[in-house]
């Protein structure tokens, strides 16, 4: 399964990426992260086709990381 | 076996830590939702990608985006406000091979910036700018920008921007499709995904270029400022969207191979100066023999003063290439009115034993005056005993004071007995010299031809040299 890391202290919680994702595989989390911002959730795995739009969309450089299922060493 | 790769993550391009705020910092400056953040992680991954990090130098702005140094481990020079285009054309004329990036805000490139930007294109620097349009002064608070629509409220147009008061918004993409030389023009947004993608394309295009090394590209990058525009950041996107791309279409401006040159005219080849050349021609003065042998009895502070044409300011030249022909601190200080002849003109020259600190001549202790009016402003300024020289053809009044030492030569008469109108001002740094004492003769005759332009007239004013000694001598004078 593809996954989504959020660095949950470098997430301003602007919700881009929220409204970018074409799965809604992202939602607000409900908590607040160390700057006080209230951080972004993933939390659907089936879904995400990790096309990176979210990574892309976000103005942080690493609040999120997009992995991809593929076949390994 | 199955497993996860990362496939989009942090750019190597970024620092690993942003040591602005403090040790261990991993998140920018940036407001929440700021198109800045997004923009830049798009550069830094075409920097990856292309594999210029080592080659590239980013100029950052005034503006938000001001602390782009602190991201990019790259090469970094913060401009001052709106100048990055011309640091550019110096960082890319010098280090060619470097990947020069200007990137810039709409009040920092259309704004106070808008000369530098506009003559860059221009001459078609084969640079890369990306114009960061988000039609507002952020940094600042959210004044109006030349890129502001119509109506908007802003600090600054709290009516709204009237097209009266506050003028029609700038397309800097249409503005830069005005000029020939640029070969890449686009303009793109991150309002949506699919426009992000596609300014992800035109952000690795203009790089492309460079590294190509086919011309000047510009990608302007509508962006929002969602804390300047009262917006949460998904509605600022939206509103981006529908609302500001009506007013700035979005799509591929040009696109060309190699920079137009579709006027006519004559293409010279460039003068390329190596660096001999260089030295050489910072060594001009070397044609200038130094060999000073007595000392100057007192700081020669001279004001030489007449209309424009006269020769004011070549006379002044020539006492100060004197002055340094004996390795003296010279320093030469023009003063005209708009009007480069006919107005009146001064210059002051200093010749110092000591490292000359200010060059204005407040007090001469010597005044070289050309005609009437200078007599008339200069007279009261001279301190006492001063050598006051007055070319008498001219001139048809006594100098009033009396605690100076007076010398009327019919200057311009004698310059043209020796068959030149306008020389009368050799003739007065002629006397001026041999009564001062202040340089010997010899070496203004060596000097004369360094300062003449009309160099067929090189005869007669060194004969004219001569005539001035012998009228002195006649005179009494010396
Ligand atoms: C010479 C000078 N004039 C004015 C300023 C004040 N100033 C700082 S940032 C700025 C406007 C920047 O706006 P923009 O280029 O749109 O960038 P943004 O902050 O919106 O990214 C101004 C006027 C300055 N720093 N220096
Ligand atoms: S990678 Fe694509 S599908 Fe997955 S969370 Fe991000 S935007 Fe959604
Ligand atoms: S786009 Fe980035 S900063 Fe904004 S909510 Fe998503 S992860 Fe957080
Ligand atoms: S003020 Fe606007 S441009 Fe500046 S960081 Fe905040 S959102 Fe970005």
């Amino acid at each position: 399964m593809n996954h989504v890391r959020v660095r949950d202290d470098e997430c301003k919680g602007c919700a881009v990426c929220v409204s970018v994702c074409p799965k809604g595989c992202l939602a607000m989390s409900g908590k607040l992260n160390t700057m006080g911002y209230e951080y972004v959730h993933f939390f659907h795995e089936e879904a995400c086709t990790a096309c990176g739009l979210c990574f892309l969309s976000c103005p942080e450089p690493s609040a999120l990381t997009v992995l991809a299922e593929q076949e390994v060493e | 076996m199955i497993g996860q790769v990362q496939k989009f993550g942090k750019s190597d391009s970024f620092y690993d830590t942003y040591e602005r705020k403090g040790e261990g910092e991993q998140s920018t400056h940036y407001c929440p939702g700021c198109g800045h953040g997004t923009i830049q992680k798009l550069i830094a991954q075409a920097i990856d990608d292309l594999k210029i990090q080592d080659r590239t130098i980013f100029l950052s702005p005034v503006g938000c985006s001001v602390f782009a140094y602190y991201y990019y481990d790259t090469g970094n020079i913060q401009c001052s406000h709106g100048r990055a285009p011309a640091v550019a054309t110096g960082v890319k004329r010098t280090v060619k091979d470097a990947i020069v990036i200007s990137y810039q805000g709409d009040g920092d490139l259309a704004g106070i910036g808008m000369t530098e930007i506009v003559h860059a294109a221009n001459r078609g620097e084969p640079i890369t700018v990306f114009f960061i349009n988000n039609a507002i002064y952020g940094m600042t608070g959210g004044q109006m920008a030349p890129t502001t629509p119509l109506g908007r409220k802003t600090l600054t147009t709290p009516f709204g921007r009237d097209r009266d008061r506050d003028g029609m918004p700038m397309g800097m993409a249409e503005l830069m499709q005005a000029i020939a030389a640029p070969v890449f023009i686009e303009r793109c947004s991150v309002a949506t995904p699919k426009e992000l993608l596609k300014t992800r394309k035109a952000v690795h295009k203009a790089l492309q270029n460079q590294i190509d090394n086919k011309g000047f590209s510009f990608v302007e990058i509508l962006s929002p400022c969602p804390t300047n525009w009262g917006m949460s950041p998904v509605d600022a996107r939206t509103w981006m969207d529908q609302q500001m791309t009506l007013l700035y279409p979005l799509g591929n401006f040009r696109d060309s191979v190699t920079k137009q040159d579709d006027r006519p005219g004559d293409q010279e080849e460039p003068l390329w100066l190596d660096d001999e050349a260089l030295v050489d021609l910072l060594k001009g003065a070397s044609d200038v023999p130094v060999m000073r042998m007595e000392p100057l009895s007192e700081t020669q502070r001279v004001k030489i003063a007449g209309f424009g044409g006269q020769g004011v300011l070549s006379a002044g030249e020539l006492v100060a290439t004197c002055g340094m022909s004996e390795g003296l601190a010279v320093s030469w200080l023009p003063s005209y009115g708009p009007e480069m002849r006919g107005g009146s003109a001064n210059v002051s020259v200093t010749l110092s034993m000591e490292d000359v600190g200010s060059p204005l001549v407040d007090h001469p202790n010597v005044l070289l005056v050309m005609n009437g009016p200078s007599l008339d402003h200069f007279e009261d300024q001279v301190v006492e005993n001063a050598l006051v020289f007055v070319n008498s053809s001219i001139v048809t009044r006594k100098v009033r004071r009396t605690d100076v030492r007076t010398i009327y030569i019919p200057a311009t008469d004698l310059a043209q007995e020796a068959g030149l109108v306008s020389a009368a001002n050799v003739v007065m740094v002629t006397a001026y010299l041999l009564l001062s004492k202040a340089i010997p003769l010899d070496t203004l005759k060596r000097c004369i031809p360094l300062v003449l332009r009309k160099k067929a007239f090189l005869e007669k004013n060194l004969s004219l040299v001569e005539r001035t000694m012998v009228y002195l001598q006649e005179n009494g004078m010396v």
